[in-house]
């Protein structure tokens, strides 16, 4: 009886979470250029969205959008995943005192609000006479990515066996020779995780890139939709993305899942 | 020790960390091919010294020579040893052959010769059918296994270990100790061996060096460290022992316990206090009294699965400790016959507190950084003095800031009828105290002192 | 080994010019007027705004309820889910994350139209609606982070001392998870007073929070009042870090 209420619960607050997300699947396959206005069933909007993709061309549409996106979050990934790594194992060797006023500097962007990093940073730019563009948001995007990555590696070198760096210099590596044969691949799940998070929330960045993309019609996925429902309406072709999105995501974790738990009953075995 | 069949040598090494030392002017050589065993409690620097010539710590002075060269400067991967980490250390994204493999694969040698040599190493630690599992998957012995054969596929002249066996329990501990003894024999190779198992240390060594707070306290076969240990530390350490206030009242006639007794020590002089030990096991108990050196109240008596441990109170009002085959019964009388031979005489390494003090006022005397009232004699203020307290007239506060001084207990040993307890100061020197309460290592005490108790002796400027 | 730690240093100079530089430049723009003089009329002038502290208390307001509801409603899913009789599953945990991955104002755009469509009138009530789904998640990771983590041990020595089932939670478990609710808090208020965008869309521009007065005010190249108005955010994140520092310094307390 208690199970069924909690399980009747928790499916409740799903069912509130993912209605948006299930309102948008569902009318991506109508052609009405409206949300919510179902015209019949139709795959429209995935055509126009493929053709868009490899035909359209030029600033401030949303094939642009969606490569700008890509192409920032990846080179913000990678950027931060190598920052914070390095800095990591610098953190980790360094003192105490030293170690604690390094994470409090960390923290910071992760405390701030997205609107306060945006600003900050705009103001930056603006003082250092930096135009504002695709240098100036991916700049903005590694700065709050790196904290992250940081924060999912150092736990992997606290879980690392020290004398196992030592074991590698004593059966005859060179320091640099056990760093990468040893110590990254201790490190590379932290880090691969890392680079997803960063990935993750440099797609995801609003506000922050609001503020720093400047004046020069830049758009990620994010910027163009605000501007795009400050217009009046969306692109109907958004849906069929958010829906290939969405379900790209969803095989990925299940996937993910599957072999986890593939790889936990031969450790059982 | 001949120098030409030496493979080690280490001159004068010192290391300090933040200010304590942990290694104090250590001199040591290692035989080719021998079992040497770095033995004493945690923190006493045997680590340290293994991590040294291991060469992931740099000594502040003194080198390590190995046939001769010096290895000061040549990093982990230049030297021609090897070690086995307490935790093992096994990379845990390779699996048991590629772990094995590592040190082969960076020095280029061909594959096949790789896999010969794996091969025969997995034989070696019986470990065959295990080369593609994953390291976490084994059980703790077996990573041991691994982790050796990790050290032994490159050919190291000396393997150092660094206690190997500490994270395993009592049976696989034994078994493995029996292995190491084996791979030992059969390699000839050196084995520096760290551990704070003193019973492992007899069992495997060929020469143990005991060392506590970064010096070495003394070096010898297992059979001379036990039977004839240098001080009261190694006799404490090692094995259990009694270990009694005596006077030596001429050679080869010893004074203990309320008793004389014949031994075979010479050279104290006559009337000389000492420290004397006695092996539980050595100490012969018998029913009957009147053969009996002398007698006693058996106070308990405890199995230990081969033989008994039992504590007497002797007529001479002392507490020892005696093992036999046979149990006494609580409350019995019993009488004791210790052996000439059994007997071990070590000098007493003081006699009472002495350290350098300075005249402050008309009536008190700086020590260790703290001012004591006691009597001046009218000496001159700053003049410089010898300062004297016997042990039992330390006073102790349960509170530090009732002391004058403020310390800790740093280590305790029992010597029969009372405690003989360290106090370490924050000064440069320990306060020792002979107590019949009973203090906690550790305990933060205040340390007090009568006047009338401190012996003030002025140091004469021209000697 | 310890030449490693220098590894940091590119960071820290990165820290200081992406992190440091910038707020402290919020505070120079925040103190300065127009030709750079040195001036308080910026503060001093959010302090006499009547619209701009309306705003200020309405999205106080908003934000301690959006995250007394987050509490409220996540609490009991991350106990659920971190029960392991309630919940064998570690992939239900995953679906509540899953709906980030979807973009934050294509979700609230999806939310804003699904409510109209339903009939209801866009504004205070929405508002808190679409709030508690943006950000539910932040709430309930940290707080099942923190149920899992916890002794089990706990639970069986209050039962064990004589609590029943209520008695348990009030007085071992809900003590004990302090710590996830007071982080939980932080990842939900701050960002709820600073949002903007957001709540534009769910209220069709009726009410506006104190992130929008910011980016209106820079939009419009007023930079130093918007500066101003960041440094007032900036005072506040200093103090509810604080207090949950204390909060989860006191549950950590607890927990020894």
């Amino acid at each position: 009886m208690k199970k069924l209420f909690a399980q009747l619960y928790v499916w409740l607050i799903l069912l509130l979470l993912y209605a948006p997300i299930f309102f948008i699947v569902i009318f991506s396959f109508t052609e009405s250029r409206v949300l919510g206005n179902w015209t019949g069933f139709s795959t429209e909007l995935y055509g126009n969205l493929f053709h868009n993709l490899i035909q359209q061309t030029g600033t401030g549409t949303l094939t642009a959008a969606i490569w700008n996106t890509l192409i920032i979050a990846l080179v913000a990934a990678s950027a931060s995943t190598i920052l914070g790594t390095v800095s990591a194992i610098g953190i980790f060797n360094m003192n105490a005192r030293r170690k604690n006023a390094m994470m409090f500097l960390n923290n910071i962007p992760m405390i701030n609000p997205d609107v306060i990093t945006g600003v900050s940073l705009f103001l930056l730019f603006i003082f250092l006479h930096v135009a504002q563009g695709y240098t100036s948001v991916t700049l903005a995007h590694i700065s709050i990515c790196t904290p992250y990555v940081l924060l999912s590696v150092m736990p992997r070198l606290y879980q690392m066996n020290p004398n196992t760096y030592e074991a590698a210099l004593d059966l005859g590596a060179t320091p640099s020779q056990a760093l990468w044969k040893v110590m990254i691949p201790q490190l590379r799940p932290g880090m691969i995780s890392g680079f997803i998070l960063a990935f993750t929330m440099s797609i995801d960045d609003f506000a922050v890139t609001f503020f720093t993309r400047g004046t020069v019609g830049l758009d990620t996925l994010s910027t163009y939709i605000y501007t795009d429902a400050r217009k009046g309406g969306l692109t109907p072709e958004l849906r069929p993305l958010m829906t290939l999105i969405f379900a790209t995501v969803l095989v990925l974790l299940i996937v993910i899942n599957i072999r986890q738990r593939r790889s936990a009953a031969i450790q059982k075995n | 020790m001949s120098k030409e069949n030496s493979i080690i040598s280490i001159e004068h090494l010192t290391k300090t960390y933040g200010g304590k030392v942990v290694l104090n002017d250590i001199n040591l050589e290692i035989k080719k091919g021998e079992f040497v065993t770095l033995l004493g409690p945690s923190g006493c620097g045997k680590t340290t010294l293994l991590r040294i010539i291991g060469g992931f710590r740099t000594p502040d002075d003194g080198v390590v020579r190995m046939d001769g060269k010096d290895l000061s400067g040549k990093a982990p991967n230049e030297r021609p040893l090897n070690t086995v980490f307490q935790r093992y250390a096994l990379f845990p994204h390779l699996d048991v052959y590629e772990n094995i493999a590592f040190g082969l694969k960076l020095k280029h040698i061909p594959t096949a010769e790789i896999d010969r040599r794996v091969r025969k190493m997995l034989k070696m630690v019986s470990m065959t059918d295990y080369e593609d599992r994953d390291v976490d998957s084994l059980s703790g012995g077996q990573q041991q296994r691994v982790a050796i054969a990790r050290s032994l596929v490159n050919y190291p002249e000396v393997l150092l270990l660094d206690e190997p066996l500490a994270a395993l329990d009592l049976k696989m501990r034994k078994d493995m100790q029996l292995e190491l003894k084996e791979l030992h024999k059969n390699l000839g190779i050196t084995f520096i061996y760290v551990t704070h198992d003193q019973e492992e240390a007899l069992t495997l060594s060929d020469t143990i060096v005991v060392l506590n707070e970064g010096r070495i306290q003394q070096i010898g076969t297992p059979a001379d460290i036990y039977n004839e240990p240098v001080n009261s530390f190694v006799a404490d350490f090692i094995g259990e022992s009694n270990i009694l206030c005596g006077t030596m009242i001429e050679d080869c006639k010893v004074s203990f316990l309320g008793h004389e007794f014949e031994c075979v020590d010479k050279g104290f002089g006559n009337n000389v206090p000492v420290d004397v030990v006695i092996r539980p096991e050595d100490i012969y108990i018998m029913k009957q009294t009147d053969h009996a050196q002398f007698t006693g109240t058996v106070k308990s008596c405890i199995f230990k699965g081969v033989h008994y441990e039992m504590f007497v109170d002797t007529d001479g009002g002392n507490e020892i400790m005696v093992q036999d085959y046979n149990a006494f019964e609580v409350g019995s009388t019993v009488g004791m016959i210790i052996k000439p031979f059994d007997i071990q005489i070590m000098k007493k390494e003081r006699v009472c507190n002495s350290f350098e003090g300075v005249i402050d006022s008309p009536e008190s005397v700086e020590i260790l950084g703290a001012s004591f009232p006691c009597k001046a004699h009218g000496l001159e203020n700053g003049t410089s003095v010898k300062v004297e307290i016997d042990f039992k007239d330390v006073e102790r506060q349960d509170n530090q800031e009732d002391g004058i001084l403020a310390g800790e207990v740093h280590f305790i040993l029992y010597k029969g009828d009372h405690y003989h307890i360290t106090v370490r100061t924050d000064g440069p020197a320990d306060f020792f105290v002979d107590t019949n309460d009973v203090w906690d290592k550790g305990d933060l005490v205040g340390i007090t002192l009568n006047p009338e108790n401190i012996r003030v002796i002025p140091v004469r400027r021209d000697e | 080994m310890s030449k490693r730690s220098s590894w940091a240093l590119p960071y820290l100079v990165f820290l200081i010019i992406f992190v440091v530089l910038p707020l402290l430049l919020i505070l120079m723009y925040a103190l300065q007027d127009a030709e750079g003089q040195f001036t308080l009329a910026n503060v001093m002038n959010f302090f006499s705004d009547k619209d701009s502290l309306c705003t200020f208390a309405v999205s106080i307001e908003v934000a301690i309820e959006n995250t007394v509801l987050c509490i409220l409603l996540g609490y009991p899913v991350a106990w659920i889910l971190a029960n392991k009789e309630l919940n064998r599953s570690a992939v239900t945990i995953v679906l509540f994350i899953l709906p980030m991955w979807i973009n934050a104002l294509m979700r609230t755009l999806a939310t804003a139209e699904l409510f109209s469509m339903l009939g209801f009138t866009l504004g205070k009530g929405t508002l808190l609606f679409g709030m508690v789904y943006d950000y539910i998640p932040f709430m309930i990771y940290p707080i099942y982070n923190t149920l899992c983590k916890m002794d089990r041990s706990y639970d069986d020595a209050a039962r064990d001392l004589g609590a029943n089932g209520w008695q348990v939670f009030w007085k071992v478990t809900l003590p004990l998870s302090k710590p996830g609710i007071a982080s939980g808090a932080l990842m939900v208020f701050m960002p709820t007073v600073s949002t903007f965008a957001i709540s534009e869309f769910l209220t069709n521009n009726k009410i506006k929070l104190f992130g929008t007065i910011i980016q209106e005010n820079i939009n419009s190249s007023l930079w130093n009042y918007g500066a101003a108005l960041s440094l007032v955010m900036l005072v506040i994140i200093g103090i509810t870090t604080l207090m949950s520092n204390r909060s989860k310094a006191s549950g950590e307390a607890a927990v020894i």
